[in-house]
């Protein structure tokens, strides 16, 4: 949507990939677009893929775009897969390999945890602005249902 | 010549902002200031020349002027027309010379029809529209003046992405945009009632449908950005949890927690100092989210080039606007208390909690799309996706949709539960059921389960307050909620389906194959090259029937520009009642090897264009409430002149 605003500057990042695609004389990579054929375990490797970053992309996941890494990436995920490889193991295979930066589930570290601390905090700020106010209310208001 | 015309009068018009500021404040300080007079007329103009620069520009898009930087760098001659105008907000000054001209527009519209607050609060609001836009006109005429000439003329232009070549382009930034700058309104309104110390519910019914308008263009927006990267970008995802979509999530959040907080100030003359504080809120994260567009912070990590220039612009635009009006409410918010009390149970309780749920939503969203900023300040780079935002705020949007169910059947100020039994035991009824057929349907997927299991739960409750009227009496806004809530059922109906049901069928296949995809069959016809005005494409021929009906022919096209160079994938969709077909042609499989295969990519979404039409139906409950509210503010206005008049005339 408004993302494809931001392609207008994109554009120039993009030009060369596919310039590189279309020069490409190295077969493509045999998953890139194809399914594996157990449902199970293409529903497996299509649960990984989507929450594995594009690194060339405008924050898409490589189940999402049409560049040659996410292409090359999805075809080692299903052949890992295929393989007999859990996700979560390929998921830190991976970001041993690019970084933190390649998976959209942020871990828990200690740089992360205000992430995962904030949705308690919004709900512990919510409860006691709420009893702040409706613990007036009940002296002012009277009994309630 | 245009060109410069249209800079002058950008120029003009910054000049009559900085005049309308000034007058302002000499206004509000003395009292009886000739000066007050001056206030309304300088605003008006003010629109209006913003409008002409902006006409300048779209002129000299029109024309393909290459002299000019802007239209040489974004436009084409051999673009088509639609694409040429569309492409003059498609950029970066284009488009922040919109969001000016948008503001000016709210500015004189409000100095020409507002008048029913007292003549103070209005000056003081529009004081505060005048201190925001000249920040805005700065940030144009010293960091991207788009009217900047070229020498030497290029012999034609760059173009345009073809991925931005597109109806949506014409449609979907102008719209958001006056969502995003009509919440300057609310913004202004709530400076000017500090200002004035003036927030009650005279405030809250003046504010109200400035508020309503903004979140129907937002609502709106987003629906069509939305429905337009579904399909555009190919690979059949409406929503991505980009910080370019979170930025335009943000202020809607903001927006539709200040529509729920403005009714309760307005009915009850409660939640005073909380509805002023939305009002900042809601157009703060506007800013904030032209700050991430634009200024290109959260994209830095990519390869291309980012003027630092304007992001240091607009981020201290963000730090004076959002840090003054947040100092002016820290200041005057003692003096602006809370207003009346209300039970637990109670309408206001219910929309106090909706307001809670959505602020939290914003919270998660905005801590989600800054955060990677911050990691990247100590040298770490993560991401954060859907696995992140998806979870995080259904912790916040299921406990606000279970209480949607009720909500709106209470009673202001106290109720008893007992009085709604029925109405909630239908409600969980069906939600129960629901939960039943969604299990059994789709197992294991948690979140489309809870969607599914909501949605027709909401839809029913959303109908429930109509329950008993006569509905040839019910009043219009009352009609608007009713309609919204439901469409937002119906939205969370189409997500939660999407992401249950969607069959995926990658495959290559030879001319005269076919392959099954959910209960369609697809046969592959043929394949032809076909030329469009500034592409060329190869164009598949798909014979798609549905459960062995007749086929039905379908077009998804693989298109080369020349203007730049780039290829996109046009994909084609086949609608029916009960979702959507949808069908990509990629590149030619096995690199020609093995006998001319072509990639198809095919989805079968069930239930996928509620998404839009629930987005629809939200602005459209949205519409109704605006012209109800506006109906009945005329007839209140004709009804308090004629009283006046009638006294002036006894009087005489």
């Amino acid at each position: 949507m408004s993302r494809l605003l931001l392609v207008i500057v994109l554009a120039l990042t993009l030009l060369p990939s596919v310039a590189a695609r279309a020069d490409d004389t190295m077969p493509p990579a045999p998953y890139a677009y194809r399914q594996l054929d157990d449902p199970k375990l293409e529903a497996k490797a299509q649960g990984l893929m989507e929450t594995i970053r594009c690194l060339t992309c405008q924050s898409q996941s490589i189940a999402d775009s049409d560049a040659s890494i996410a292409g090359d990436m999805r075809s080692q995920i299903r052949e890992r897969i295929a393989a007999g490889e859990e996700p979560e193991a390929i998921r830190a295979w991976l970001v041993e390999r690019y970084g933190d930066y390649i998976t959209y589930t942020p871990r828990v570290t200690s740089l992360t945890w205000p992430l995962f601390a904030a949705p308690v905090a919004i709900l512990l700020v919510a409860a006691l602005l709420l009893r702040r106010r409706f613990g007036r209310g009940e002296r002012n208001g009277g009994p309630q249902a | 010549m245009i060109a410069e015309a249209g800079l002058a009068a950008l120029w003009l018009a910054a000049a009559l902002a900085l005049l309308q500021f000034g007058s302002g404040v000499a206004a509000l300080r003395g009292e009886g200031s000739p000066l007050a007079a001056l206030v309304r007329p300088v605003a008006v103009v003010q629109g209006a020349l913003a409008l002409l620069a902006f006409a300048a520009l779209l002129l000299v898009f029109a024309q393909t002027d290459l002299s000019v930087k802007l239209v040489a760098l974004n436009s084409h001659s051999a673009k088509p027309m639609m694409y040429k105008i569309a492409g003059a907000w498609g950029n970066h000054e284009g488009s922040m010379l919109l969001w000016v001209t948008v503001m000016g527009l709210a500015g004189s519209f409000v100095a020409l029809v507002e008048r029913r607050l007292p003549e103070r609060t209005m000056i003081a609001t529009l004081l505060g529209q005048a201190f925001v836009s000249l920040g805005f006109y700065a940030f144009l005429l010293f960091a991207s003046n788009p009217f900047e000439r070229l020498n030497p003329v290029p012999p034609e232009g760059q173009g345009l992405n073809p991925l931005l070549q597109d109806p949506g382009l014409a449609f979907h930034p102008p719209t958001l945009y006056l969502g995003y700058v009509g919440l300057s309104i609310a913004f202004s309104f709530a400076v000017g009632a500090l200002i004035t110390r003036e927030v009650g519910p005279a405030f809250a019914r003046a504010m109200r449908p400035w508020v309503l308008g903004a979140w129907i263009f937002l609502t709106l927006g987003i629906t069509a950005g939305s429905y337009w990267a579904y399909y555009e970008l190919g690979w059949g995802g409406w929503w991505f949890w980009d910080p370019v979509e979170n930025a335009s999530l943000m202020p809607w959040l903001a927006a539709t927690a200040l529509l729920h907080s403005c009714s309760v100030l307005a009915a009850r003359n409660a939640l005073r100092a909380w509805t002023v504080m939305l009002g900042v809120v809601a157009f703060s994260m506007s800013m904030v989210g032209t700050f991430l567009v634009r200024s290109g912070i959260l994209t830095s990590v990519h390869a291309f080039a980012v003027d630092p220039k304007r992001g240091t612009f607009i981020l201290a635009l963000l730090a004076i606007y959002i840090g003054g009006a947040l100092t002016l409410f820290a200041f005057r918010a003692a003096t602006v208390t809370e207003g009346e009390r209300f039970a637990v149970t109670s309408r206001e309780s219910a929309l106090v909690f909706n307001n809670v749920m959505l602020t939290g939503t914003l919270g998660i969203v905005l801590m989600g799309t800054l955060y990677p900023l911050v990691t990247e300040a100590f040298g770490e780079r993560v991401s954060v996706g859907p696995p992140y935002f998806n979870p995080m705020s259904a912790v916040f949007v299921v406990p606000m949709l279970l209480v949607l169910t009720v909500g709106p059947l209470l009673r202001w100020r106290r109720d008893q539960l007992a009085r709604v039994r029925l109405p909630m035991l239908i409600a969980a009824g069906v939600a129960l059921t629901g939960l039943a057929v969604a299990i059994s349907l789709a197992p294991g997927k948690v979140l489309p389960i809870i969607g599914l299991a909501l949605a027709p739960a909401v839809a029913v409750a959303s109908l429930l307050p109509l329950r008993g009227r006569k509905l040839r009496q019910v009043k219009l806004p009352l009609w608007g909620m009713v309609i919204a809530h439901f469409g937002i059922a119906v939205a969370l109906l189409g997500m939660a389906a999407e992401g249950a049901f969607t069959t995926e069928r990658l495959v290559a296949l030879r001319v005269g194959e076919s392959t099954p995809v959910g209960p369609w069959q697809i046969r592959l016809a043929r394949i032809e090259p076909v030329a469009g005005p500034n592409w060329t494409a190869l164009e598949a021929t798909l014979e798609a029937s549905y459960a062995g009906a007749a086929p039905i022919v379908t077009h998804p096209q693989a298109r080369m520009f020349w203007a730049p160079v780039q290829n996109t994938a046009e994909s084609a969709l086949l609608t029916r009642w009960n979702g959507q077909l949808y069908t990509v042609l990629g590149d030619k499989a096995d690199g020609g090897a093995n006998g001319g295969r072509w990639q198809l990519r095919l989805w079968w979404k069930p239930l996928v264009t509620l998404i839009w039409i629930g987005g629809a139906l939200i602005a459209l409950g949205g519409l109704l409430a605006l012209l109800g509210r506006v109906a009945s503010d005329l007839r209140r206005l004709v009804a308090s002149d004629k009283i006046a008049f009638r006294r002036q005339r006894q009087g005489r």
